[in-house]
């Protein structure tokens, strides 16, 4: 159980600074995700809270007490890499043992216990012999799971762990770690992605990082129904929101209007807007039209079903409403 | 089921094409070896079967054609002296031979050990991130870089009991009461050889390490930092593991060239039976004393005790040349 406070924290390579000033609170037992392009100091952030990269200026407290100066195998945390970061001369079990081994206070049985009950968790007990290059990619990463759960730990760091990991393996993997937090509700948990649906589906709440700053914090709803930057929305949500600008937004009194896909209708005639399909994709269960109508990225509409629209197809479509975000010259919204 | 159909005549042909290129690739092979093998058997392969054949003729400096085979006379003979008195004679009960031997392993066992400590220290510190590493890099190997006869020429003068810079520096800091002939006295001379050695070839030694650390992934020390390893521990149980097969080669390398060390010696130490090696005493009796086939025995010897020496410690050591079981 911890609960995690980041005050104005900044961190700077040589001249560069990379962490701007963070404030931030974590909840105890909450799965937080930060989120962000590529570059914008994930990595960074996680690092500096896991103790393995130093705090240039700003407070880290866990529990209310500052962390700064404390070695990262005092923070009760327990990381897993994008790389798994395994010992490669460690069979399995070692490589989950290794940590208690060292620790005073543990007897044998204790340690082959928590192996054994990780592993059982993560399913991968028939592997605990192994070495970890016989075994796939997807076990090495509960591997390096099954690692950080015999640690037993109050905070659980994940950096990108799915990265590596094909998309079915990786579907299957994002519902083992939900169900994991699920089992492991006192434990808090922080998770780097820069994959919009990871964070979206495991999240208690999302903090959304744009270079070096925190531009959002927020449940996954809150996030996707009422975006505090032109940024957010564009990030979160898949696909992507639609934003219009020009003469087309002045008419709702905004510099620029969002709309996401799914809550634009098309309709027989007087749309609010009419453009060209210029592509379509059909999913199955839904499909996306792509309309040319003088924005910079092409308008996607996406609808319930396959549909049958061709390009060059000209037609009229309606947002709705209520689902319109407006926002101002600074990319901030209109309320 | 469709794609199970689909995928069986691809996996066939995926799996001819693989056994034709690995054929391909050990044709190739031999072809590029075949060179290096002809070198070897030239100026290896002959000169070793050359020497092995010497060492059982009479064979001496001006008459190597004529040769005659006297079988293992070289290495053991029995001598019935005028008198009726028994004499052993040859190579297995030569004391100077022996004592040659023994000075070739000590010399080996010491400064191969001193070599891979230090050089492991080296390549740790040449491993860390430091400003001006690349230049330090470059810098440590000079002493590798240096011709053997030129460093050891040069370290016989620092070495020089009248006019040599380290009894001038012993003295003049007090720490000699009088001046040392380093490398004539016989209690000094096998020291003053390794520490030359140790000084010349650790670079070389932590080179090869320092390749070895590199291929460590940096990522698993973070997982030790946040799994609370001591950096001790981590160096003992992490790093010396995965650097063991790069530690293992290296070593033997060193062992190879230090079992048949002959030119430090034979400037630094000239004539002292408490350096003497076996290769020095080799090319001694081949050709200053004139007793080629004797000179050819111990050749032959020295070959015999480094294979078996090396075949033993890959044996023991589970040495593999693959790059190790990463
Ligand atoms: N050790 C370092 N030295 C110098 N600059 C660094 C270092 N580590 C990271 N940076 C810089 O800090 C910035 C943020 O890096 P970080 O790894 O936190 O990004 P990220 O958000 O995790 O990106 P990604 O999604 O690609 O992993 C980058 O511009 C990077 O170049
Ligand atoms: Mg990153």
């Amino acid at each position: 159980m911890a609960s995690i406070e980041l005050r104005n924290i900044r961190k700077a390579f040589g001249a560069v600074e990379v962490i701007k000033g963070v404030d931030l609170e974590v909840r105890k037992g909450e799965f937080m995700v930060f989120v962000g392009p590529s570059g914008c100091g994930k990595s960074t952030l996680l690092r500096l809270i896991s103790g393995l990269e130093d705090i240039t200026s700003g407070e880290m407290l866990f529990d209310g007490k500052v962390v700064n100066a404390l070695a990262p195998s005092k923070r009760g945390i327990a990381m897993v890499f994008q790389s798994y970061a395994l010992y490669p001369h460690m069979t399995v079990y070692e490589n989950m043992a290794f940590g208690l081994t060292l620790e005073k206070g543990h007897s044998k049985d204790e340690i082959q216990q928590r192996v054994e009950r990780a592993a059982d968790m993560l399913q991968i007990r028939q592997y605990l012999d192994r070495l970890p290059k016989q075994l796939s990619g997807g076990q090495r990463q509960r591997v390096a799971i099954g690692r950080a759960i015999t640690r037993d730990p109050k905070v659980f760091l994940f950096d990108e762990p799915l990265s590596n990991l094909d998309a079915a393996l990786r579907v299957a993997t994002r519902i083992e770690i939900a169900k994991l937090h699920e089992s492991m509700d006192h434990v808090t948990m922080i998770y780097v992605t820069h994959d919009q649906v990871e964070a979206m589906t495991l999240a208690d709440r999302i903090c959304v990082l744009r270079d070096g700053l925190v531009e959002q914090v927020g449940t996954p709803m809150e996030l996707y129904e009422h975006p505090n930057s032109v940024f957010v929305a564009g990030f979160i949500g898949s696909p992507k929101m639609n934003f219009i600008s020009g003469e087309k937004a002045a008419a709702f009194n905004a510099e620029t209007v969002g709309i996401r896909g799914e809550h634009i209708t098309i309709v027989p005639d007087n749309g609010t807007w009419s453009g060209t399909v210029i592509h379509t994709e059909n999913l199955g269960a839904d499909s996306y039209v792509y309309l040319e109508m003088g924005t910079e990225e092409p308008v996607v509409v996406r609808l319930d079903g396959a549909n049958d629209y061709k390009s060059g197809d000209v037609v009229h479509i309606a947002p709705m409403e209520d689902k319109i975000h407006r926002f101002d010259g600074a990319g901030k919204p209109i309320r | 089921m469709a794609t199970d159909v689909m995928a069986t005549p691809v996996a066939a042909t995926g799996g001819k094409i693989k056994s034709e290129l690995m054929q391909q690739r050990v044709r190739a092979a031999r072809w590029f070896l075949l060179p290096m093998l002809i070198a070897l058997a030239v100026v290896a392969g002959w000169p070793l079967l050359r020497s092995i054949y010497f060492s059982f003729t009479d064979a001496s400096l001006n008459n190597i054609d004529g040769a005659e085979w006297i079988g293992f006379g070289n290495y053991f003979r029995v001598q019935q002296l005028a008198s009726g008195a028994v004499r052993y004679r040859g190579l297995l009960v030569d004391a100077d031979w022996w004592n040659a031997v023994w000075n070739t392993l000590r010399f080996a066992a010491t400064s191969v050990f001193f070599e891979a400590v230090l050089g492991m220290v080296v390549a740790l510190v040449l491993n860390a991130e430091f400003k001006g590493r690349g230049i330090v890099r470059a810098a440590i190997l000079i002493p590798w870089a240096i011709p053997t006869i030129v460093s050891a020429k040069m370290w016989s003068w620092m070495l020089n009991d009248q006019f040599g810079i380290l009894n001038d520096l012993g003295m003049r800091l007090g720490l000699l009461s009088q001046k040392v002939a380093w490398t004539a006295t016989a209690e000094t001379a096998m020291q003053a050889v390794l520490v030359v050695d140790i000084w010349k070839t650790t670079p070389f030694m932590a080179l090869l390490i320092l390749a070895g650390l590199q291929m460590v992934p940096k990522d698993i020390y973070e997982a030790a930092e946040i799994d609370g390893v001591h950096p001790i521990k981590q160096f003992f149980r992490i790093t010396l593991p995965l650097v063991r097969p790069a530690l293992m080669v290296a070593i033997i390398f060193r062992l190879l060239d230090a079992l048949r060390i002959f030119d430090l010696i034979y400037v630094l130490t000239p004539n002292s039976s408490a350096t003497k090696t076996m290769s020095v005493l080799a090319r001694e009796n081949l050709f200053d004393f004139d007793k080629f086939a004797y000179g050819s025995a111990m050749s032959t010897l020295l070959f015999l005790i480094i294979a078996i020496l090396t075949i033993v410690y890959i044996w023991l050591g589970k040495v593999r040349f693959d790059g190790g079981d990463r």
